[in-house]
């Protein structure tokens, strides 16, 4: 069973906080859900290099201009939440004192 | 509105079907004015009860004059669907109109680029009647998890069009618009196509090209067809199908064995349907599997049961994944806190609804160190296992089936429970894990309280074999008009 403090931590991790009021509902269900989804741990299945190799494999591309320079900057500059010209506005993380 | 249509003759122009319009455009019998005036008037006087669009697009006057110039012109050279009005599920960017995948983190989100299934759309004719309701992200199964309120059932309002791709089925279902596309992760175009009484097509895993889609689970997710018949599917298909550039998981046609359309065995996976469908359900399947006349083959998929599991442990993981890219500093939900780390919580707090936001934390978990091998890996162990038995089944049948849902559609509200939801997920899941195609075509209704729903069939194949899926799905429309 996974506690209140447990949900709360693993949201942090996910930088998301659950309201105190629907913590307990969130909580239950979320137990529910890991019980359920738990029953593939008494499955007899190996975990084999077989099953764990995906069929994957790097595409690579040319190095090469896809498109015109500025074809999108001022559409996706249009998204910034907070902009100065074509700069994306951000908090300052670094300080000086 | 039930009913797929035996004579053209008396229907409006928003009741044909994909085929019948192209033909009564180039028999001059309606104008491409006509038929988006007919889709767009069904739109708008539909839409407050139905709620299938979260906008209608305002008339694109140059497509609609270019349409019509090129039917006058090519002919029958033109593409089918030149000048067929279509409804697009909004996590389909088409470039400039809002893209919020029925999210409050993307509410006011304006696509920058068509998806690729979008600019092949535009380049075959076709024009865009608005964009769809949706469950948040493409999480959920009823379009209740929608921001923007539920999309009600056309067939009953007091019951859910099914999702996650509801607003689409239930747009196609009501004649507001001629076909449209929805994406599927674990059924979300099968599951609402079934309950809307639509024809629902998850193609082969890379099949269709997800540049400009969405993402919610990227190992499962495939945009597909939803249209009021098996050969709509088909069109649509053809159009949006094949590899693209800019979507390296796409594949080329024919990278799987080339198979045959025709179909002599279906494979019932009995033991896999002994339990949790209405009894009604499995006896309709049943009589509608008997008179379709293939031999009929008792098949055993062991691990089908326990994949619903599987399933969601790799969606929880990759939904995780995906969604951590909103953060509130490029684009979408910004909530500016004291600090970076408060941007970052209160954009995504107060940007993702309940259901996206358990499943970011069950992904956390199933991922988390100590966790990863009990669920995330044992899981991804199974998925393999699944796919080499359904590869064994293909060698004695051509094609398996079952219904595509539990039940009929559910009144709105009765699976508030999370978990009570995933379980209707049980029989679509498996294509996305397996990454073969599926198809879910209408068998009918049954009775509830006294109104007649419709339910779907389901049908799935081998990697590329989708032809099958058509000759299986046209033998049961055939059944349905005899």
């Amino acid at each position: 069973m996974a506690t209140k403090e447990e949900v709360k931590k693993l949201a942090a991790l996910a930088r998301i906080s659950v309201d105190e009021a629907e913590l307990e509902a969130f909580t239950r269900e979320f137990d529910a859900i890991v019980a359920y989804v738990g029953q593939l741990e008494s499955l007899e299945i190996a975990l084999d290099g077989r099953a764990e190799k995906p069929a994957l494999y790097n595409v690579l591309r040319d190095d090469e201009r896809p498109h015109e320079a500025r074809a999108y900057t001022e559409k996706i500059a249009e998204q910034f939440p907070a902009r100065k010209g074509d700069a994306l506005s951000v908090k300052q993380i670094i300080s000086h004192d | 509105m039930t009913d797929f249509p035996e004579k053209t003759r008396n229907l409006r122009p928003n009741e044909l079907t994909i085929a019948e319009a192209a033909r009564l455009l180039r028999a001059r019998e309606v104008t491409v004015r006509e038929l988006w005036d007919a889709c767009a008037a069904a739109a708008q006087e539909k839409n407050p009860l139905l709620h299938a669009f979260l906008e209608i697009f305002d008339a694109d006057e140059a497509a609609i004059a270019a349409a019509q110039r090129r039917i006058d012109t090519e002919g029958a050279d033109a593409p089918l669907l030149c000048g067929i009005p279509l409804a697009v599920k909004d996590n389909i960017l088409i470039d400039g109109k809002i893209a919020s995948a029925a999210s409050r983190m993307l509410e006011n989100y304006r696509a920058t680029y068509d998806a690729t299934v979008i600019r092949k759309l535009r380049q075959a004719g076709a024009l865009f009647v608005g964009r769809t309701n949706m469950d948040e992200f493409a999480l959920g199964g009823s379009t209740e998890h929608s921001a923007f309120g539920v999309t009600k059932n056309p067939h009953d309002v007091t019951r859910v069009a099914g999702g996650t791709s509801g607003g689409s089925a239930a747009a196609v279902s009501a004649h507001m618009a001629i076909a449209g596309l929805g994406t599927d992760t674990g059924g979300s175009v099968r599951n609402p196509a079934s309950f809307c009484g639509v024809v629902g097509l998850k193609p082969t895993y890379g099949a269709v090209s997800r540049s400009g889609v969405i993402a919610a689970a990227s190992s499962f997710d495939q945009v597909g067809p939803i249209a009021k018949s098996v050969a709509d599917a088909r069109i649509l298909l053809d159009a949006i199908r094949g590899r693209d550039p800019m979507d390296s998981t796409s594949i080329p046609d024919e990278l799987y064995p080339r198979r045959s359309e025709g179909i002599k065995t279906v494979g019932i996976p009995a033991r896999f349907l002994a339990e949790g469908i209405d009894a009604d359900m499995l006896e309709r399947f049943r009589t509608t599997i008997q008179s379709l006349g293939y031999a009929v083959k008792d098949i055993d998929i062991p691990s089908a049961k326990p994949a619903l599991a599987a399933y969601y442990i790799i969606n929880f993981a990759e939904v995780s994944a995906n969604l951590a890219r909103f953060d509130g500093i490029r684009y979408g939900r910004s909530v500016r806190g004291e600090t970076l780390l408060d941007d970052y919580l209160r954009s995504r707090t107060e940007g993702f609804g309940r259901e996206t936001k358990r499943r970011i934390v069950l992904g956390t978990f199933v991922l988390s160190s100590g966790y990863i091998d009990a669920y995330y890996r044992k899981a991804h162990a199974a998925r393999a296992a699944l796919r080499r038995e359904y590869e064994q089944a293909f060698e004695s049948v051509d094609i398996i089936a079952t219904p595509t849902m539990p039940t009929p559609a559910f009144t709105i509200g009765a699976k508030a429970d999370p978990l009570s939801l995933y379980l209707e997920d049980v029989f679509t899941v498996t294509a996305n894990l397996t990454g073969m195609p599926a198809i879910s075509v209408p068998m009918g209704t049954l009775p509830r309280e006294g109104k007649p729903l419709p339910i779907g069939i389901h049908f799935t194949v081998p990697h590329q074999a989708e032809e099958r899926l058509f000759t299986a799905g046209a033998a049961v429309e055939k059944l349905r008009t005899a």
